[in-house]
């Protein structure tokens, strides 16, 4: 039989064990939301295709025809693209992990589960969206006949939509739990995103700068080092080793933060929701 | 045998601030950082040290008033918010019902609700799986399974919310006032289902207004008052005198949302004969500078026992609320009433502010009996169910 307890303050723990008896509810949730997101419209999925595809247009109109923008010796919208599709698993993961417990507080105040399942899932259903728009990847690779080293693809890639995961699932939970006590995120994190876009190499290269200071920034940043890996599949650049070794710390560094904090907060969820 | 739940020494206590303003501002954080060191000043004890134990196969009722702390001594029970102090041994899986059909959504069928449902609930894919056909027959929807659950009508959804939950299986069941909406068979349907679990040898916890409920399916009940444990013990001895003891209802204000409480409702004479009038008085008073929305106001007229009799709808007098300062009022009159002679405890239904909400036992009517209509000594009223049909009746 099991027996726990329920007290004020339990002990810190990350509720793995937990976590994992409830695994199911990940697939449920995000299933929920994938369905749900793109169930009232006409195109459906087609949309998790379509978003990237016409802002690779737009962008490679503004940054490559009229700004003439240095593309690392590919063509702009493969450039673009591979910026892209890590800046979405970011931008979207983050937006939708930092609403979720928001989101979903008609649950929260009702039922019990680990509370992480809920920004967890809404990533997840961030890397659903991804999974689709890899399909147009794949076609403006072939229609530009870019060169694709398979074994960088296969190690890269992955390698740096992990890097991206584990950062967005760290600001994320770390901004959901803000959120809930504090609505004012509600209204910053759009305008912090948009900030954010110009600030990562996903329009431009990283090597446009020469100051110090922002070198080592980018060197820092997990999200302007995943790009820059995932880029350097094609480049044909070497890949800047010690940066991905700076930024996976900070990675997990920013995971740690945001899970302490929420679950240091979150058996309050349910009172401030 | 060892107590399948210990509550040891619950406390929760609430900041009042907190409570009343659903979240906070940054702002408010950074104009006011000193804020906080008066906290002490304005806290509020939801629940005093409540102790109690369940033992395996019990099915324990839970009562008390508006605020008595009920719904919150579940919440720490279901592990949403957790105790200020004390603590709760649980050697069982728990399973919460406080709301039927948490995590339904509109846009998704009711099959797939049934999954989500089910698996927020903490059942196991293969659980669901297992009794999805049982789940489906309960609920008597098998016909709209892949229609959006926003076309099922409000019975509909009702039904398949606790058709899912039904097949639940956990050692620990916690019901919050679940049967309070729904139809007459379908109340009955589900307190069968719950008397089948508890029969079981399942532990059930149960929270209702309805009395009758209660004595159905509960052996012992546990009352609150105040927050504190007022008594504890078997059902048939406590009920009635429960019922006496709450015959006053008095209150000052009654807090219906945010900003907005009911000043008083008051009915006029305070005993009625029965089939003569009943008039009536609502005040709600608001901030000068948040006018309410009301969609919903309707009076609900229980009998002692907590089974609805009637219900006032006021939805189309709504417009003729009369303002006054901070005042909403309604002034009217129910024509006829006539009810068996007895006492009714008066609730009331609202939603206002797109907060829908119902509250119990706000005041009470005393119905004295019509003699003048029959020489034959009337049966006694606990055998008249409620109306009251002897002027009606016409031989032809």
């Amino acid at each position: 039989m099991t027996e726990y307890l329920i007290q004020s303050q339990n002990k810190f723990s990350l509720g793995l064990k937990e976590l994992w008896s409830y695994r199911e509810l990940f697939y449920f949730f995000t299933w929920r939301d994938v369905k749900v997101k793109y169930k009232q419209a006409a195109l459906g999925i087609l949309w998790a295709i379509l978003q990237p595809l016409i802002m690779m247009i737009v962008f490679t109109i503004i940054f490559s025809k009229a700004l003439n923008v240095n593309s690392d010796g590919i063509p702009y919208p493969v450039f673009a693209l591979s910026g892209l599709l890590i800046w979405n698993i970011f931008s979207n993961g983050l937006l939708n992990s930092a609403n979720s417990m928001v989101a979903n507080a008609n649950i929260i105040k009702k039922i019990y589960f680990p509370r992480l399942i809920i920004p967890m899932s809404a990533i997840l259903t961030a890397l659903v969206d991804f999974l689709f728009s890899l399909i147009i990847y794949f076609v403006v690779l072939i229609y530009y006949h870019q060169d694709v080293n398979f074994i960088k693809l296969v190690v890269y890639l992955p390698l740096s939509i992990i890097i991206t995961i584990i950062t967005t699932f760290g600001i994320g939970s770390f901004l959901a739990a803000l959120n809930v006590k504090y609505r004012d995120f509600q209204y910053m994190i759009p305008f912090m995103i948009q900030f954010l876009l110009f600030a990562n190499p996903v329009l431009y290269s990283a090597k446009s700068f020469s100051n110090p200071w922002i070198t080592a920034i980018m060197k820092a940043n997990p999200i302007a080092s995943a790009i820059q890996l995932c880029r350097s599949i094609f480049t044909g650049q070497g890949v800047d080793w010690s940066a991905i070794g700076i930024s996976s710390i900070v990675a997990i560094l920013l995971l740690i933060m945001g899970v302490y904090t929420f679950r240091k907060t979150e058996s309050y969820f349910a009172d401030l929701a | 045998m060892k107590p399948i739940l210990e509550v040891q020494n619950i406390t929760k206590q609430f900041k009042i601030g907190a409570t009343q303003e659903s979240y906070l501002s940054l702002r408010d954080v950074l104009s006011n950082p000193f804020k906080k060191k008066t906290k002490e000043d304005n806290t509020f004890l939801a629940l005093n040290d409540i102790s109690f134990d369940v033992y395996p196969g019990e099915s324990i009722g839970i009562i008390g008033k508006n605020g008595a702390g009920k719904s919150t001594l579940l919440k720490i029970l279901s592990k949403i918010t957790p105790p200020s102090s004390g603590q709760i041994i649980s050697r069982g899986r728990i399973a919460s019902l406080l709301e039927v059909g948490t995590g339904f959504h509109p846009e998704l069928s009711g099959r797939e609700n049934i999954y989500m449902n089910g698996s927020i609930l903490g059942m196991r894919k293969f659980e669901i799986n297992k009794h999805f056909d049982e789940i489906v027959e309960f609920s008597g929807v098998e016909k709209f399974l892949d229609t959006p659950l926003k076309r099922y009508s409000s019975g509909m959804q009702l039904r398949l919310a606790f058709a899912v939950a039904a097949f639940l299986e956990p050692e620990i069941l916690i019901i919050d006032e679940v049967l309070a909406v729904g139809d007459a068979e379908f109340q009955k349907k589900c307190l069968g289902k719950m008397n089948e679990v508890s029969k079981s040898g399942r532990t059930v916890l149960f929270v209702s207004h309805d009395m009758n409920a209660i004595e159905q399916l509960c052996r012992k009940v546990i009352i609150l008052q105040k927050g504190v444990l007022y008594k504890k013990g078997e059902t048939h001895e406590l009920i009635s005198n429960y019922l006496n003891e709450n015959k006053t209802y008095s209150f000052d204000t009654l807090k219906l949302a945010d900003k907005l409480s009911l000043t008083n409702i008051s009915f006029h004479p305070e005993e009625i004969i029965s089939g003569t009038n009943l008039n009536f008085k609502i005040s709600i008073e608001y901030e000068q500078t948040n006018i309410p929305v009301i969609r919903d106001l309707c009076l609900l007229i229980y009998s002692l026992k907590g089974v609805r009799v009637a219900v006032a709808d006021l939805r189309e007098f709504i417009k003729n609320l009369k303002k006054e300062d901070n005042t909403l009022s309604l002034e009217g009159t129910i024509e006829n009433i006539n009810l068996v002679e007895g006492e009714y405890s008066i609730g009331l239904h609202y939603n206002i502010n797109e907060i829908r909400k119902d509250v119990y036992d706000i005041n009470q009517i005393r119905v004295k009996p019509d003699l003048t209509f029959t020489s034959i000594n009337p049966y006694s009223p606990n055998y008249r169910g409620f109306l009251e049909l002897g002027k009606k009746i016409k031989i032809t």
